[in-house]
């Protein structure tokens, strides 16, 4: 499998990469405009603030290819804020559209908790999910955001609540997103990235 | 169900050698560092913090270095820190495969460096560590490996470096630290109390029963130790164990 990694400078990019070489995939780390337009599976990583990923994926002018890669139906698999940009726009940077593939804001959670959401959640399955096939109910996964997508939305296959309820697992014929981070999430992890490799091929 | 307390080992390194020592002093060799990692990460180990505790960083290299092996070994989060004084070694330490950055007394010389921190990676990824000391009715803060006192109080400073830019803080008891005789229950609860982010605790582990202690009345998000799992003293996953049959919420690893 080959997967196109869209490095625009996130943190969490090596770490990323090495755990889909674990699986065995192809990786290419790019932020080059043709090679993400011909991408035939694409990853976008992101940690840290919003306007740091969109502000780099205009930098590089990579709006427009992501949002064709998406629509053209190329396995697309987003990864923290990499979920995050696939709506309207987040609080978080209010001038800033974001890729807008979603209705929807992405806003803080409340007060009332600890913020950052920081450290290992458990999901709740809203549907069926390829993602999460395999995966045993009540497993696992690592957050690290103040920030989130509403948990309504048909593309929702698994929230998680800390303070309000938010989309943890993003699923819409190929394209795919979780909030958590899959490459620090240990074996259940592991499954998700296996899962969306498979769901790619 | 809800957010799981995280456990999370420690490796004190002299940048290429996991080292440990009482009151951060008479310090001996603990192991490989990236032997222990890939232990701890099959153990079930919730996150992993290393340290360059070399009182002369002249050895940066090796530390990076080192950081890289045991990310590579790691399928949970690694926090790094050490020296780091500036916004180039974090970006080094980052670079390297650390998620987290780990500063200490730099931030207390200059706390624009956490707000720095935070805008280039984000508050998640910056820890403040405070080395707090009790001082009569209150905790004072230490820097340079707690040999050295400041003016600060451990309280007010944990809620400053929260508003420039900390997205947690790493609070380690000077008084408990490397004696196992339990976790400081009135300063962890005090900082967490005190603070939006999560708070590990740490210093003074040994029973697990100062684990149960730590999250309940310490109010603690997480509890760090180093020896008691370097020496095998208790396992990762009995201690989870434990902490499940008293009622505390932990990932355990299927």
């Amino acid at each position: 499998m080959n997967v196109t990694l869209i490095d625009y400078g996130a943190g969490n990019v090596p770490s990323v990469e090495r755990a889909l070489r674990r699986l065995g995939a192809q990786v290419e780390t790019t932020n080059n405009t043709e090679k993400i337009a011909k991408a035939r599976c694409l990853v976008l990583p992101g940690v840290g603030h919003c306007a740091a990923l969109i502000g780099a994926l205009d930098a590089h002018s990579l709006r427009h290819p992501i949002r064709q890669a998406i629509q053209r139906g190329t396995p697309f698999l987003g990864i923290c804020l990499g979920l995050q940009a696939l709506y309207e726009s987040s609080e978080e940077a209010p001038d800033l559209p974001s890729l807008g593939i979603f209705p929807g804001r992405v806003t803080r959670l409340p007060e009332t908790v600890k913020l950052p959401h920081m450290g290992w959640n458990t999901l709740t399955s809203t549907r069926t999910s390829r993602l999460l096939a395999s995966i045993p109910a009540g497993a696992y996964f690592y957050f690290a955001h103040s920030f989130a997508a509403p948990a309504a939305g048909q593309e929702s296959a698994a929230t998680c609540s800390h303070g309000r309820e938010f989309i943890a697992v993003l699923e819409k014929d190929n394209l795919f997103a979780v909030q958590f981070h899959p490459e620090k999430s240990g074996a259940a992890g592991a499954q998700v990235l296996q899962n969306f490799l498979r769901a790619a091929a | 169900m809800s957010l799981a307390h995280r456990i999370i080992p420690c490796l004190d390194t002299d940048g290429s050698r996991v080292v440990k020592g009482v009151h951060f002093e008479g310090l001996r060799d603990a192991g490989d560092p990236v032997e222990l990692a890939a232990r701890y990460n099959a153990e079930g180990a919730d996150e992993l913090v290393v340290l360059d505790i070399a009182a002369a960083r002249d050895n940066r290299p090796t530390f990076l270095e080192t950081i890289r092996r045991t990310s590579e070994q790691l399928a949970i989060p690694l926090s790094a820190g050490g020296g780091i004084c500036s916004l180039e070694q974090a970006r080094a330490v980052v670079r390297a495969g650390a998620d987290k950055i780990t500063v200490n007394t730099a931030a207390v010389q200059c706390p624009e460096l956490l707000s720095r921190l935070s805008a280039e990676f984000g508050a998640q990824a910056v820890v403040l560590a405070i080395d707090a000391k009790r001082d009569g009715d209150h905790w004072q803060v230490r820097i340079r490996g707690g040999r050295e006192a400041t003016s600060l109080d451990a309280v007010e400073w944990a809620r400053h470096g929260v508003t420039m830019g900390a997205g947690e803080i790493l609070l380690t008891s000077v008084d408990r630290d490397g004696t196992q005789s339990g976790f400081d229950i009135d300063l962890t609860a005090a900082i967490s109390n005190a603070v939006t982010v999560p708070v590990i605790a740490s210093g003074g582990a040994k029973l697990p029963g100062h684990f149960v202690e730590v999250f309940t009345r310490g109010a603690a998000d997480a509890a760090l130790a180093a020896s008691i799992f370097h020496d095998q003293i208790q396992s990762i996953r009995a201690l989870k164990e434990f902490l499940r049959n008293a009622g505390v919420e932990v990932r355990l690893p299927c």
